[in-house]
């Protein structure tokens, strides 16, 4: 196996017994991302002479009792995560050299755990998609078929973990970005509950939605990550004081009596093939010990429009600041899609529509929250398939103007509720593109979602299984 | 200033700057005035991608405190909410603001003619004493964030627009904005209201509120109402629109602008015509108000809950904490010393004007109070307001005690020195009849030698005008053939 | 709910957004058929519900009053396209 094919877990193995050293790994990183990144063009920015320069200093720390969770470990990290020096564009024109004074909570957060940065991953402009094709810097190609779309809008991060061009990324994701991304390049991706990883430093897109979160090649790698990641900050006043678990500790316990919960409406609308999938993997989840239950949950597609404008009238209002005036370029850069939602969120907040809309979807909102926690009663984790779809060719996004809202349908309720959720791979279609799977858990459970997940990914391996690229 | 036929109607919006020592969102120093320009700046003020606001703890209680004081209720929820629109002083393209839930509500300040002018209530017109015990209602006190500070530059040549220049130092710091009803009725009233305000947060400490230094900004509104007499009945028609005018920057033109807002609007009105309604900037170089170019259509400010910030709750506790830790305030202040001290309303209302002569004042009266209970020696407390208020005594650098002592010395050397004064008056006329024969004869310039020989024999510092009167009337007593008598 | 038109132009301006004539009448479309669907919403009842404006439920998050060492500033002027003596510069911003 090539060094940047390896998990988080393997790589620091490997470091600790010194079969290779951290600068060999990340060589072995950037080498791959010359090689294949031209033609899945997953990084906007790559800094190969700071990657190499941490991997040294990596190398040249003394491992007496330092055990830094990701000391010497190559990542990616999304575009929309300001990193200290570091050119940081969202994928769009308007913030085309922008070069951040200070890095985000979580980028200092993996600093401080010892990460060696590769680059920045593209991403759907202002994460405004979940296609990865709205970016100004270039269409994100799936690596396992490149004529298809990766997902979005962490489009970027997930083909780069998928194409082993690095041996983790960081995501982010408001309703699916994360999640849907992960399903259809067949990586895990996790999203935390809202309020469990800090927002400082992120660009924010839906300041209620807006969650930070690990796409990794397996479920421990997740859990790492995860544990790196979690916990107050004082930047983000939304961010809670509640203490994180060990989310490593009980990843391998027997999930026999775990609840899980299936609801018909998830299953709705949603392609043969993934349906097939993912009833699969819930046969065996029951074989594993679980116990299936049949939950009734609002349908999804109720939460389209209620997430449609929470998020595009938030948006309207944070991206208000780019002006040209003190960074960046004015708003005439802005692309379409960007234009489409600032104006849909204007209206929605204006004088006359704002109990109409945006206060009418606060409420539905609660509705959504209860429906969750009433279903939380009967069971422990809720399996659905992630997207109705495995990924769609490129092209399929342009002038759908509800693209990005249609396609996460499936996990915009649990982003709406603020919950966390896991995708974890569950096979291919004929085509062999991959299927996701995702398991949502009650807010600040994630080690309920992340036992279940991994106990089916040991199972399954499906992990075993890479792109041909 | 106020027709028989039109009542001016004013609403005040004042905006107060808390001395808090970082802003109100983010931990820069919110000590602006005076530094280098965009010094006290960082991500979160200067609305950097990613950044994120985190409320101060201590001006939220200072809002709350200033709320107290202006007698409001607080509810026990209340949230900070976005105001969206566009300006290049408004980093994040919205400010934070309040906007349905604020922190203070439906609270009143009463302005006193009497109690606040004393002696010079004789002074005023008839129709401003008339506004005894005026009730100003207060809407709500809320806080907002601080823009950033626009400095505009000319043009080198005529068609050159110039361009501006913008510091954020400012963008951030904490403001709290009060709101009165249309309550006011004559711009002696706007005055007193303001300078009452300017009071009471200085008393509280959490502002220094200096007009100058935009510390303190004030945004009336002001219409004019109709009103006539018809059948012995006062009739009045409410005015169906306001005018509202910025840019006052000093305590010196509020008067002039709003007395010309009125004038200007009433000739309007005569003209039976009604004003626009819209907003008007004081020039303070041509002295008049003109009008705004419109910033931007419809203020249409899009008001949402701000996500990035939790609601706050109080609880009573907190509440009553928070008005434990306010000081006793200058009415009750003064109406205390006036009763307690049995001053005059006019001393009692200069010696609370500013918190730290009132303090003195306290202090003073209980050093004094300390001594007469030890049977030392002491004074009279009336004496002391009188030194503090006449004899213009530098609290800062005379102790209270040594204040006391200086009151004893100078009532005892007074009684000395007459006795002595008296004695080397008597002398001198004795050693210089000469100078008495001519002043007897009517040289008035022989008692100002006189004068000279008495003080050459004094104590320096003494009153020559005290020497001048003691020695006319010694020598008044004498006869013409000028032997003592 | 009946389908409002949207005014294009005057959210636009609201949004200070330039838009050319040929975009704003693609974006009416474009906008028109996003309402479509958001307009289901009012198909929920949600008579005597609360907003929720805070999913994770938390309150009272405040910093004390403390001061953090700012940005220098060179770091606040460096992605300026226009800076002048410390200050950033733009064209002229006339009130009157």
């Amino acid at each position: 196996m090539d060094l940047n094919q390896l998990t988080i877990i393997q790589a620091k193995e490997g470091l600790k017994r010194k079969k290779f050293s951290a600068l060999e790994l990340t060589k072995a990183c950037l080498k791959r991302i010359k090689n294949i990144d031209p033609k899945i063009n997953a990084f906007v920015t790559v800094i190969e002479d700071i990657a190499l320069a941490n991997a040294k200093e990596a190398d040249g720390l003394p491992t007496n009792g330092q055990d830094l969770p990701l000391l010497g470990i190559p990542i990616s990290i999304k575009d929309n995560f300001c990193t200290q020096g570091i050119r940081t564009t969202a994928s769009s024109r308007v913030l085309g050299d922008f070069i951040p004074p200070y890095d985000a909570t979580v980028v200092r957060k993996l600093k401080d755990a010892g990460m060696v940065l590769l680059g920045k991953t593209n991403m759907d402009a202002w994460a405004h998609g979940s296609s990865t094709e709205t970016s100004d810097y270039g269409i994100t190609k799936n690596p396992w078929n490149t004529d298809f779309l990766p997902g979005g809008s962490s489009g970027g991060a997930a083909a780069s973990v998928a194409a082993d061009e690095t041996i983790a990324g960081i995501g982010s994701e408001t309703a699916g970005s994360i999640r849907q991304p992960a399903a259809w390049c067949g990586v895990v991706g996790l999203k935390p509950t809202y309020g469990r990883v800090s927002r400082y430093g992120v660009v924010a897109m839906a300041s209620s939605l807006d969650s930070p979160g690990p796409i990794t090649k397996t479920v421990e790698d997740s859990a790492l990550i995860l544990q790196v990641l979690a916990g107050k900050d004082y930047f983000d006043a939304t961010t809670s004081a509640k203490e994180a678990p060990n989310y490593l500790k009980n990843l391998n316990k027997p999930i026999n009596g775990i609840k899980i919960g299936v609801s018909d409406d998830y299953f709705e609308s949603v392609n043969i093939e993934v349906k097939e999938k993912v009833m699969d993997a819930i046969k065996m989840l029951e074989k594993l010990g679980a116990k299936i239950k049949n939950v009734k949950l609002f349908s999804p597609k109720y939460a389209i429009a209620v997430y449609t404008i929470l998020q595009r009238s938030e948006v309207s209002s944070n991206l208000a600041r780019y002006d040209g005036i003190r960074y960046g370029n004015d708003r005439s850069y802005f692309g379409d899609e960007a234009k489409r939602r600032i104006m849909l969120g204007t209206y929605a907040l204006s004088a006359g529509y704002y109990d109409q809309y945006y206060n009418k979807a606060q409420k539905v909102r609660t509705l959504i929250v209860r429906d969750f926690e009433k279903a939380f009663k009967d069971v422990d984790v809720i399996v659905a398939p992630t997207s109705p779809s495995t990924a769609l060719p490129v092209g399929s996004s342009k002038n759908n103007p509800m693209f990005g809202e249609i396609t996460d349908v499936l996990v915009e309720p649990s982003s709406i509720a603020g919950l966390p959720g896991i995708n974890i791979p569950c096979g291919f279609s004929k085509e062999g593109l991959p299927v996701g799977m995702q398991i949502i858990s009650p807010q600040f459970r994630e080690e309920l979602m992340l036992n279940v997940a991994y106990k089916y990914e040991q199972r399954a391996e499906w992990y075993r299984i890479k792109p041909k690229l | 200033m106020v027709d028989n036929k039109y009542i001016s109607v004013i609403g005040l919006e004042v905006h107060v700057e808390l001395k808090t020592k970082s802003k109100m969102f983010c931990g820069c120093s919110a000590d602006y005035f005076g530094n280098e320009p965009n010094t006290h700046v960082c991500p979160v003020c200067l609305g950097l991608p990613g950044a994120l606001p985190v409320p101060n703890k201590k001006a939220i209680e200072w809002c709350v405190m200033i709320g107290l004081a202006f007698n409001c209720k607080i509810p026990l929820v209340s949230k900070f909410d976005r105001k969206n629109y566009f300006y290049p002083d408004l980093p994040k393209g919205y400010q934070i603001s309040q906007y349905g839930e604020p922190f203070c509500v439906n609270g009143y300040v009463i302005l006193n003619s009497f109690q606040d002018l004393g002696r010079e209530a004789n002074k005023m017109p008839k129709q401003v004493r008339h506004d005894r015990e005026k009730k100003i209602r207060i809407r709500r006190v809320h806080m907002e964030e601080d823009t950033a500070k626009l400095i505009h530059q000319s043009g080198v040549q005529n068609f050159d627009k110039g361009y501006s220049l913008i510091d954020f130092n400012r963008s951030g710091v904490p403001l709290v904005e009060i709101v009165t009803e249309p309550d006011f009725e004559s711009t002696y009233q706007v005055v007193q209201y303001l300078k009452k305000l300017q009071q009471i947060v200085r008393y509280l400490n959490v502002s220094n509120a200096d007009m100058e230094k935009g510390e303190m900004r004030l945004e009336p509104n002001i219409s004019l109402r109709l009103t006539t007499v018809k059948n012995k009945a006062l009739i009045s028609k409410l005015p169906s629109y306001k005018v509202e005018v910025k840019n006052i920057n000093s305590f010196r033109f509020v008067e002039k602008a709003i007395n010309y807002e009125i004038e200007r609007q009433r000739k309007i009105l005569e003209s039976a015509k009604t004003p626009i309604q819209e907003t008007r900037g004081w020039d303070e170089k041509r002295q008049i108000t003109v009008a705004q170019r419109v910033k931007e259509e419809a203020n249409e400010y899009r008001y949402f809950p701000e996500p990035d910030i939790p609601p706050i709750r109080f609880t009573q506790d907190q509440i009553r904490q928070l008005t434990d830790q306010i000081p006793e305030l200058p009415d009750h202040r003064s109406l205390r010393f006036q009763k307690g001290y049995d001053l005059s309303t006019y001393n009692s209302q200069i010696l609370v004007k500013e918190k730290s002569t009132a303090n003195y004042f306290e202090e003073a009266v209980r050093v004094n109070q300390k001594s007469k209970i030890k049977n030392q020696k002491y004074v009279d407390i009336k004496s002391i307001a009188n030194w503090i208020i006449n004899k213009k005594v530098d609290i800062n650098t005379i102790l209270p005690a040594q204040l006391i002592q200086t009151i004893i010395a100078s009532s005892q050397s007074t009684a000395f020195e007459e006795i002595e004064l008296k004695k080397i008056v008597k002398q001198v006329i004795l050693d210089n009849p000469k100078a008495v024969r001519d002043y007897k004869k009517g040289k008035e310039n022989a008692v100002m030698f006189l004068v000279g020989q008495t003080m050459k024999k004094m104590p320096k510092g003494i009153d020559a005008n005290l020497v001048k009167k003691n020695l006319e009337k010694e020598l008044s007593t004498l006869s013409l053939r000028g032997s003592v008598s | 709910m009946f389908l409002m038109k949207i005014n294009v132009s005057h959210i636009a301006k609201l949004a200070n957004l330039p838009l050319s004539k040929k975009e704003k009448e693609k974006f009416e479309k474009q906008l028109e058929e996003t309402l479509s669907y958001i307009n289901q919403l009012s198909k929920i009842d949600t008579k005597d519900v609360e907003p929720t404006s805070q999913v994770t439920g938390l309150e009272n998050i405040t910093r004390e009053d403390e001061i953090i060492p700012p940005l220098s500033q060179e770091d606040v002027l460096k992605n300026s396209k226009s800076v002048h003596d410390g200050f950033f510069k733009v064209r002229a911003i006339l009130e009157a």
